[in-house]
This record gives C-alpha cells, structure tokens and sequence, in this order.
C-alpha cells in the first residue's frame, strides 16, 4: 500500500463529499460517520455529466447500496463499487481509504473490487466483509 | 361502393354537438356526407357551465369543439345561420342566408328558448334571459350601470342566475310564484331549509308572487308590481320561469308536436316522418321534456344508433340532480314527492347546520324511490346508486341520511354496485365499462376519463369514478404507492406534520424517530425545504448542509461543466444605473457570461466554487443579495411599469412588486414560485402564467393563483377580485403557507390545485372563507418565515466554516482543469468536447 496524506477529518463534510487532489487525480471522498467504514473514495468525474462534480451530489443509500447521486443529471453511483445503478455499462473508479491517526489516507494505485480493498485496509472490521 | 348519403343536423348545442362526436366515433361514419347549422356565432359549448364565464372562463374555453373537428371529419358547418324551413316532399332544408340542402335523413337539435312571461312590460330596456354566451355578456354590460337585479323564478336555472347576479356585486333578489323554491325538486320543507340558506347569503327571496307589470322606476331603471299590490324597484329583471322547445320549424312542416309544445319522437327518436330525429331538449318523449343534458346525450347515441344499424332506444331517463346552488348543496333523486303507491317517507332535519333529508321508500321498504338533500349532499352517490339500480337497501334504510356518529359506515362501497351499474349518466358510462378501461392500463383519473368520458360531462360522478378506481387498482394489488422514497413511508404532506406538530429541527432526527436508511437525493432536499420553512435556520448550518441539493449546497445554480451560475436579486426589476453598473464590473472583473433572465434579472454565469464568496463579497458591499435562483423558493416578481409612467396604468405595480418580493423572498417551498404584477388589464407582466398574479383594475387588485409557463403552461385561475392591498397580503400568504404545507415534491401550484379533492372551489373555501379553521396559522407561519430572513450569501461569507467548502479541492489550491471556456460573441462560454480534444482530459480508468 501506499498511502498518501490528503486532509484531517475535520476537513471533511459528514454525510456529503469533497474532493481532493491525489497523484494528479480528482478524488471523490465521502464520509460517513456513523458507517463502519467511515470514508469512501471514489473518483469525482461523472462520465455522463461529463464533468467533475460527484463530490457534490447528495449521499445515501438505495436498495442497500450506498450511493452518491450525481449532481448534474442525478445518476446513483455505487460507493463501494463504482457501479452505476442506473447504466451498467458505466462504472467509476474506486480507491482504497482510511482514516489513520485523525488523517485521511488514499491510494489510488489501488482499484480494486470491494472485498480486498476492504481487507487491505487496516482500521475497517472483518464482520462487514460478509456483507 | 355505396352512394353517400347526407345527413343534416339542425342546431349545434350541447346535444347536437353529443350527436356529431358520436357518430364520426362510429364505424359507419362513412355513410353519411354530414351538414350541420348552428345559428349561434360559435358552435357547441358548455351551456351547464356557462356562469363559470363569470368568473373568467372564455368562450374559446368553453366550447365542447376540438380545433378542427368539422375539416377533420368533413363536416360541412354553416355557422351563424339558421335553418328557416324544412320541405318533406322534396327532403330540402332552407335556410336564413338561403342555403337550400337536400337531405335523406335530418336531425332536429334545436334545444329550448327561455320563457318569458307575457306580463306587461317584459320587452323593456335591461329585462333579459340566461341561456346563451351573449345573455352573459349583455347581463355584464348591464351590471355596470345597475345597482338592483331580480330573477324572476326560483328554479334550479333561477338560482344559479341570482348567484351570479350577487357575484357581479348586485343587490339580488329572487321572485318565485310558487309558494317555495325549486318546487319541482324540493318538498316543502327543503325547500324552506332551502330559502333559509340562501337569505343567509345576503338574496332576497319573495315566494308567492305573481308579476303584473313591468314599468318605469324611480330610484331604478324598472319597477315590476305584483298581484297582492306590492312593488320591487330592480334595474335588471332577469327571466328564468322555465323553457320552452325551439319546435316551431318541425311545427311549420306539419312534424307531430305535443300539445303544450315539443316535437313527438319514438323510442327510437324519430318523429312522425321516419326520416326526420329530434333530440335534446326540442323532443318530446312519452309526454316528457326532459330539461337536463344527460338525457339529451342519451336520446343523441340513440339516433346515432338507428341511423347506423345498431341497436338502441330511449327509455326514458333519470332526473335526478345535485347541484352546488349558491355554496349550498342540493340533491334531488328520483320520486321526491313520494308520488309512487305506498311510498314511505323518511325525514331528518337539522335546525342548527341547515340540512334536511329526506327517503322515499317503498312499500317493503326494500327499494328506494327518491330522496331530497339539502345542506349536505354527500351521500348522494351512495342514494343514487340505490335507486338506479335497484339494489335492496340496509334494514334500517334511515341509516343512510342519519348523522355517523358511531365507526360504522354506511356508505356504498364500489365494490356493493354491480357490473352494470350506470356511474356517470353523462356519457352513460358503467361500472363494467370503468373496470375494462382500469385493467387495460387506465390507472389514473386523468387517463380514465380520456378513455371513457366519464366525469367530464356534469361532473357529478367524479368522486364515484375515483372510487372505483382506487378500488380497482387495490384488486389489482397496485399499491397506491405514496411514500416519499424507500427510506419514508409518508407523503411530503406528512412529513410536513410530522416536523410540524413534534418540532423536529433536524433530518437525522425526522430518520431516526419516523424513517429508514440513509435518505437519499429525494428525501434529504425534501426534508431540507421543509425544515427550511417550518423552522428557517440557515440551509447551510452544519446539520443542514448534507441534505441540499448541489444548488442549493453551494447557493448558485449548477451548469453543464461543473461551473455555476450568479443571480443577485433585482425586486421588481427595478435597478438604479448605480446599480447596474457595479453589477455590470463585478461580472467584467471575473470575466463572467452576462445575460438577461426571464425574471427581469441578470444572470451572471461561469463562476468557479473558489469564485463564488469573492464575487458575492463585492455584490454585498454593492448593495445585493441573494437571489435564490438556486432553490425551490420564491423567485421573481415581475412586474409591468405601471401607474408611475404608463398612461394606461391604474396602480403602482412596481411598487406592489417589490413590497411583495421583499416579503416573500427567501420562503422555501415545494417547488420553485413566481409572482408578477400587472398595472392594468392589459397584462404587460403576464401575471396570468405565475403561481401568484396580480392585476390591478380600478376597483382593486385582483388575484389569480396556481398558474405557470414551462413544460406544460397552464392560466392561472381568478381567485378574488377587487382587494385592498391588506387583505391581498392576507390572502397570498395563506395560499402560499398552504401550498408549502400540503404540496407533493417539486409539485408546482397548478398541479397541486388540480389533484386537490374540490379543486378550486375547495381551495377558496379553505383560504377565503376559511373553512378548515387554519387561516390565522397559515398566517403565522409566513410571519415566522419573513421575520427570520436572512441573505444566506451574507451570513455565509461572514462564516469561515461555511466558506471552507467553497474551493474545488480540499488538499490544493488548484482550480479544476476540465473547465475550459472558449471566447463567443465577446463573451466566454464552455468549450464543447470538439473543442477541448487536445486537452488533456483528467486519466479516468
Ligand atoms: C345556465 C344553465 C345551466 C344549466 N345547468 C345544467 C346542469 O347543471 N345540468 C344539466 O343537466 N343541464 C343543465 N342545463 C341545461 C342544458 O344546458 C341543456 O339541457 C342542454 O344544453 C340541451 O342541449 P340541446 O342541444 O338540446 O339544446 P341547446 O344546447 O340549447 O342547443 C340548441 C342549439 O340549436 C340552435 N338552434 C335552434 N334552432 C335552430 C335552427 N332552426 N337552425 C340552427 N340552429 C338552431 C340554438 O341556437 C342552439 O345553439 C343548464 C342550462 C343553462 C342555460
Ligand atoms: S399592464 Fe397596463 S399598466 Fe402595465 S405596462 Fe401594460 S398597459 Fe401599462
Ligand atoms: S429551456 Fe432547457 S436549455 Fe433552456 S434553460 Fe431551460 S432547461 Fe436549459
Ligand atoms: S354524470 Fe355527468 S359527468 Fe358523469
């Protein structure tokens, strides 16, 4: 792994987004207090809007998925897996994010489906695995 | 193969026109070549919602003709003139303009003429009738100069004409010979409960009443002076005793008539010549005229029935009515007078809230004949049902007129009724016919009535209709779904309640106590508008920031590359050159996309989020504030110059408009709300395609409500006429506050009014006269809003914490480098994907 510094958490917005610069990429970052994982990163270009916004769409959840939906035209995007709900042709980039020390690390060499991202990250329980 | 043959139709009223439609609909329209004459300037309208010209429906909205319904059918109309004569031997018709058209079969639909007594001095200046668009129009003229009108005649036609007597603002009085009103329908003591009711509304009533002449007046134009000696001075007399059928041509051609008028038709509507119909209200059918719209349709789909080799035939047909007569309600079924063998009678009165009901029963008490409501006609779906169709009634039948006051309902239930049963008489319409239309896909009330007609004749089956249908769709177990999102089992409405009545103060709480999940981008802004206007704490406090729409979020509207968009509020439109100008180099220094609004404001696009607090900073200091443009919230209104400068001007509409955005601005609320201001009639502003439109006539403001542009423009509907600016206040505050508080999501004004139960009428009864009790709260509610104002730009870049948002990255200074503008018109605009191919664009796999 290799974790790059972005922000503290108190740089961060509960239950919405913002969006950092890491390795010359524009990340999403999401954080959810209340939720196990905490931070989720994903990339804050919307590939139907064509713009980079999804930072500052609305979060929540559909169906159990937690979600952010684009601002422009309102697109849910997967958080844990960057699937478009509403396309599956179309998925955005997800990168692995933790919460360190009041820090928030991301690593963006790491696209990786869902279970290992969160098997590679240090702070998360094993028990959500499963789910 | 076959020759044609030609088929004319004499009179192009409501019936004549039933015949028309119904006989292009079917599958041997091709039969006929078909001509038509209508003698009045316009062909078929609405004559059973006519007073609704009154209250501002046009004729053009009025008429029952599509846009070209005559070219597309070939039909050929000689509009405005009259067929004078009718030649059997030769099948030749004449008319006034001397048209000669030979027939082989002819539809008489001449309708009836109001009868006027022929009292002495009945032809004199402003003594008038109510039957056709220019009667109104020469009643309106006449309303100008006079003070004192008087129906002559207390009948269901007389009543409706009194009332809008009193709407032109009148002094009205009703004079009837009999010794009660509506004395078909109503037995005695209806119809004192009746003449009651109606005093209480300011009309004067004079029962028993016998008219001997007509002459000059002295503090009026006319003085009628009765039998018994008395005297009425009056400057408009309005006859209203009854019609006559229009059966002089069938008589000229030697067609049977009735003795007391009427031309003789058959169970098939055919005259005494076989080639020659009558229908509506010129026929006569087993020695009856029948008055009403509903069996004129009947005998109109019976003829089309004979005249293409169908079966059918008039049997008959059922009288019964209800009626709103002067806000109050009054039904009449069947028998009323309980004139059947062995009929029994039922009665309740109730002295203190005016109703009277009552039963006709017969002799086993199994069937019900007839009934009379006064006061209270809600049951009478459930009665009418009863009686046409034969359904054998509960054992203690008095049951359905007594007060509920125990759980058990009484009410017959749609599931109760059979197949067959006859919901909107109308357009003859069953139960069975509903429940296909439900099935194949018909499951709103909208798309069931373009199907099958019902409830768009009188209206009077609407609330049944509606009850079949929710009952339809629950077998069918379409859930009537109206939770919010998945993460709220209520409706936006309830929610409201919810907030309101538990002092909910953030959405985590209205989520834990009464929903599920998350949220998601339709509970959370929902939940943020109303808490926006319930509570008016700043949308980007720290508990509320989450849960706005990006707009909102960041308080400037979003374009298509992620930039935003600038509005500053100009009230009114009226902006100093001062003014202009520091707008003008705001938009110069951050090189911004300048434009004019359609809501006389400029719109100042491209800003990035980093730019936003800089830019509203200076705009601040300028003397603006926020415009909202970016919520759901009051956005304009706009106004015309007004009385200050235009000659035709007749109030300060500029001055109106900014007192009213000013007061309004800033109130969150379902969906977006505009106002505008005219100062005349002629309607510069356009106020009638705004939620709220104001328009100023010598008498005062007057108020039209729930109209808009867009997608799907709708009028806005007069709502009240001549106000002094308080109560015109008074009265948009209430409508707002309970629009915010009942509407749906994003629903505008126009559809919020059309899906309430009672539409328009209900909407004034609750706001006008105040009927649900919530006038002084609805008001309260906006004062709270108005005195909790603030400029959210201002609190927001006097606050570090909010402004921390307002960069693109959280970790870097840099600038989103997607954004690209290229140069057009001497102004920049978003670069197009053509345009931008050789920039790098940001690695996205
Ligand atoms: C104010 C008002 C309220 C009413 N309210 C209700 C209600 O609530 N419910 C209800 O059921 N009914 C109501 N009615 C009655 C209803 O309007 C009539 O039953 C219906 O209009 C009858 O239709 P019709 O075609 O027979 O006659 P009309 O609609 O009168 O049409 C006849 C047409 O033929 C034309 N005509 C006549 N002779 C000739 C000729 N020789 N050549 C060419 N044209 C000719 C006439 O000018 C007229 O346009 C109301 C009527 C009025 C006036
Ligand atoms: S609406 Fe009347 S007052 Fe206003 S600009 Fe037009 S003509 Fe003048
Ligand atoms: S009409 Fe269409 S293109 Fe024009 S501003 Fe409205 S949404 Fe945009
Ligand atoms: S009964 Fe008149 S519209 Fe249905």
């Amino acid at each position: 792994m290799q974790w790059m510094d972005v922000c503290s958490v108190a740089d961060l917005q509960e239950n919405s987004g913002v969006c950092a610069l890491v390795n010359g990429l524009q990340v999403a970052i999401f954080y959810l207090p209340t939720d196990e994982l905490a931070v989720y990163a994903i990339s804050n270009y919307d590939p139907i809007g064509k713009a980079n916004v999804l930072s500052r769409g609305i979060v929540g959840d559909i169906n159990g998925h937690k979600v952010v939906a684009s601002p422009l035209y309102k697109q849910h995007f997967d958080l844990q897996t960057g699937a478009c709900l509403e396309d599956d042709t179309v998925t955005v980039p997800i990168y692995a994010c933790q919460i360190n020390g009041g820090r928030v690390q991301v690593d963006t060499r790491l696209v990786a489906p869902l279970r290992q991202l969160i098997e590679n990250s240090t702070n998360t329980k094993q028990e959500v695995v499963s789910a | 193969m076959s020759i044609k043959q030609t088929l004319v139709v004499i009179g192009n009223g409501m019936v004549g026109q039933h015949f028309l439609a119904s006989l292009v609909a079917s599958p041997a329209k091709d039969q006929y070549d078909i001509v038509t004459f209508c003698e009045e300037p316009r062909p078929a309208y609405d004559r059973v919602h006519l007073s609704a010209f009154f209250s501002g429906t046009t004729a053009k909205e009025l008429s029952l003709v599509e846009d070209g319904f005559f070219e597309q059918h070939n039909i050929t109309l000689h509009l405005g003139d009259k067929a004078a004569s009718i030649d059997r031997a030769a099948k030749i018709v004449t008319s006034a303009k001397g048209v000669t058209i030979h027939y082989d079969k002819l539809v008489l639909a001449t309708g009836s003429y109001p009868f006027v007594p022929p009292v002495a001095g009945h032809d004199r200046a402003q003594c008038l009738v109510y039957r056709t668009i220019e009667d109104l129009e020469a009643m309106a003229a006449a309303a100008k100069t006079g003070k004192v009108g008087t129906v002559v005649g207390g009948g269901l036609l007389g009543l409706e004409a009194a009332k809008a007597l009193k709407d032109l603002g009148l002094e009205t009085h009703i004079v009837e010979f009999a010794p009660r009103l509506m004395a078909v329908q109503l037995d005695e003591a209806g119809g004192a409960m009746l003449r009651r009711k109606i005093e209480d509304l300011g009309v004067i009533v004079h029962t028993g009443k016998n008219t001997s002449l007509i002459t000059d007046g002295e503090t009026c134009i006319n003085k009628m002076c009765f039998a018994d000696g008395e005297e009425l001075e009056t400057d408009i007399v309005l006859f209203s005793a009854g019609i006559r059928p229009r059966d002089d041509i069938a008589r000229a051609c030697g067609l049977e008539v009735g003795q007391r008028g009427g031309i003789v038709i058959d169970n098939d509507c055919k005259t005494s010549d076989a080639d020659i119909y009558a229908i509506g209200e010129c026929a006569l059918w087993n020695g009856m005229i029948y008055g009403l719209v509903a069996p004129g349709y009947a005998m109109a789909r019976t003829a089309v029935a004979n005249l293409t080799g169908e079966a059918g035939s008039f049997t008959g047909a059922d009288m019964s009515t209800k009626l709103k007569l002067m806000g109050v309600d009054v039904a009449s079924i069947g028998d009323a007078h309980a004139r059947s063998q062995g009929a029994m009678v039922y009665s309740y009165q109730n002295g203190a809230d005016e109703i009277y009901k009552r039963l006709v029963v017969s002799a086993d008490g199994k069937q019900l004949l007839g009934a009379v409501l006064v006061g209270d006609a809600s049951g009478y779906s459930t009665l009418l049902q009863y009686c046409l169709n034969g359904i054998e009634l509960p054992e203690n039948p008095d049951a359905l007129i007594l007060p509920h006051r125990s759980d058990e309902s009484v009410g017959l239930g749609p599931d109760a009724l059979p197949v067959s049963a006859t919901i909107c008489s109308c357009y003859n319409v069953t139960k069975g016919k509903l429940c296909t239309a439900i099935e194949a896909g018909c499951t709103t009330m909208d798309g069931l009535k373009k199907e099958t007609q019902a409830a768009t004749g009188c209206g009077g089956c609407a609330a049944l209709v509606k009850s079949v249908l929710n009952s339809e769709l629950a077998k069918q177990g379409v859930e009537v779904n109206t939770d919010l999102c998945e993460h709220f089992a209520y409706t936006r409405q309830e929610l409201h309640t919810l907030v309101r009545v538990e002092q909910i103060k953030t959405f985590h709480e209205l989520l834990i106590k009464h929903g599920k999940g998350l949220g998601c981008e339709i509970c959370k802004p929902t939940v943020g508008s109303i808490l926006a206007s319930q509570w008016n704490e700043h949308i980007l406090g720290k508990d509320h920031t989450a849960l706005q729409d990006t707009n909102d979020n960041f308080l400037a509207n979003i374009q298509k590359d992620g930039t935003y968009s600038v509005v500053p509020r100009i009230a009114g439109g009226e902006i100093s050159p001062d003014m202009l100008i520091a707008l003008g180099q705001v938009g110069k220094k951050y090189k911004l996309y300048t434009k004019i609004t359609g809501g006389q404001r400029v719109d100042l696009f491209g800003a990035t989020l980093e730019q936003l607090p800089l830019i509203w900073k200076e705009l601040i200091d300028a003397g603006f504030e926020s415009g909202h443009a970016y919520g759901k919230s009051l956005r304009t209104v706009k106004s015309c110059v007004g009385s200050s400068w235009c000659r035709y001007g007749v109030d300060d509409s500029v001055g109106l408009a900014i007192e009213l955005e000013n007061r309004y601005k800033g109130l969150r609320s379902p969906h977006k709300i505009k106002f505008a201001v005219s100062g005349c009639t002629r309607e510069c502003a356009e106020a009638q395609s705004k939620d709220i439109g104001i328009i100023a006539t010598e008498n005062g403001w007057n108020l039209y409500v729930c109209g808009n542009g867009g997608m799907k423009p709708r009028h806005a509907d007069l709502f009240a006429t001549g106000l002094d600016k308080e109560t015109l206040i008074k009265t948009i505050d209430r409508v707002l506050s309970f629009y915010v508080r009942t509407a749906d999501r994003l629903q505008r004004t126009s559809v919020w009014m059309e899906n309430m139960e009672g539409g328009l009428d209900y909407l004034k009864s609750v706001i006008i006269d105040d009927k649900l009790g919530l006038g002084e709260q609805l008001e309260e509610q906006m004062q709270h809003v108005i005195d909790t104002y603030q400029c959210e730009w201002k609190t927001t870049i006097e606050d570090k914490s909010k402004l921390k948002r307002f960069h693109h990255f959280i970790n870097s200074d840099g600038t989103d480098d997607n954004v690209v503008f290229v140069e057009e018109r001497g102004q920049i605009r978003p670069a197009r994907d053509d345009e931008r191919k050789h920039f790098n664009l940001v690695e996205v796999a």
